[in-house]
């Protein structure tokens, strides 16, 4: 019989103090889940364009209501993040910014551009809307 | 002389040597999914709100057509790589994992199959 060795554990979340890197990386994770989730209005507004007219305008008017433009408002929100935080990755990947201060200098990167495009995206729609 | 298998001496002993595949899949739809998303997002701003016949004129577009279709494929493969990581992550039990990682794998590939007939009806319908 082999015994396998313990190994070695991550840091209890319960006693680990909340930092700007451990936080994104759980928020990186999070907004990945939940845009997975996202993907299936994709698959239903293509869907309802598919299946016709009444059908889309049935999916429009669903779209349209206030609980929808919030889910949309924070998917938006989650992809701009798990865009720009995944070029971060990318960044890391190839080599590049592992010294604690360009860390924490693209981890604030990420949060202003993530905020500057989401607000820039909603803006702009509603522009075209007419709703502004 | 050993007796054991090489099966018995690795088993539950770590990588089946099978992680760089994934690891580079998993970048490469993400760098994939770069332009394919902010296309997409700037498309469906300019989109939102838009009559049925905009819609379908839009999709209709050979252009539109070909980059949504791959947008489709790259998304649910790197969204099927990000959640296999998660299961793997924090599902313990070796059978429920299993079974949570092949429904999970089907339902991907049936929802891909779906959208990009979805999307092919809109660009070859009537």
């Amino acid at each position: 019989m082999t015994t396998t060795p313990p190994s070695p554990l991550s840091p209890h979340l319960q006693i680990y103090k909340p930092q700007l890197t451990s936080l994104m990386s759980i928020t990186h994770r999070a907004t990945g889940i939940f845009l997975s989730l996202g993907t299936l209005v994709l698959v239903y507004w293509l869907m309802s364009i598919a299946a016709g007219p009444s059908v889309y305008q049935h999916a429009q008017q669903l779209l349209h209501t206030w609980p929808s433009l919030l889910l949309l408002f924070a998917w938006s929100f989650s992809l701009f993040y798990h865009l720009c935080n995944g070029i971060r990755h990318l960044f890391w990947d190839a080599g590049y910014g592992f010294t604690l201060k360009a860390t924490y200098r693209s981890g604030y990167l990420v949060i202003a551009a993530t905020l500057l495009l989401t607000t820039t995206a909603w803006i702009t729609a509603f522009v075209i809307n007419g709703v502004l | 002389m050993r007796l054991r298998s090489h099966l018995a001496k690795i088993r539950g002993l770590g990588s089946a040597r099978a992680g760089t595949e994934e690891f580079i899949s998993q970048r490469l739809t993400a760098i994939a999914l770069i332009p394919l998303l902010l296309w997409f997002v700037t498309a469906l701003i300019s989109l939102a709100g838009a009559d049925y016949d905009t819609a379908v004129e839009w999709i209709r577009r050979p252009v539109v057509t070909t980059f949504l279709i791959l947008l489709i494929l790259v998304l649910f493969h790197h969204a099927h790589s990000g959640l296999r990581e998660v299961l793997e992550d924090y599902i313990h039990h070796e059978i429920i994992k299993t079974i949570a990682m092949v429904s999970m794998k089907f339902l991907i590939i049936t929802i891909t199959v779906g959208s990009v007939l979805a999307i092919l009806r809109i660009a070859l319908g009537n």
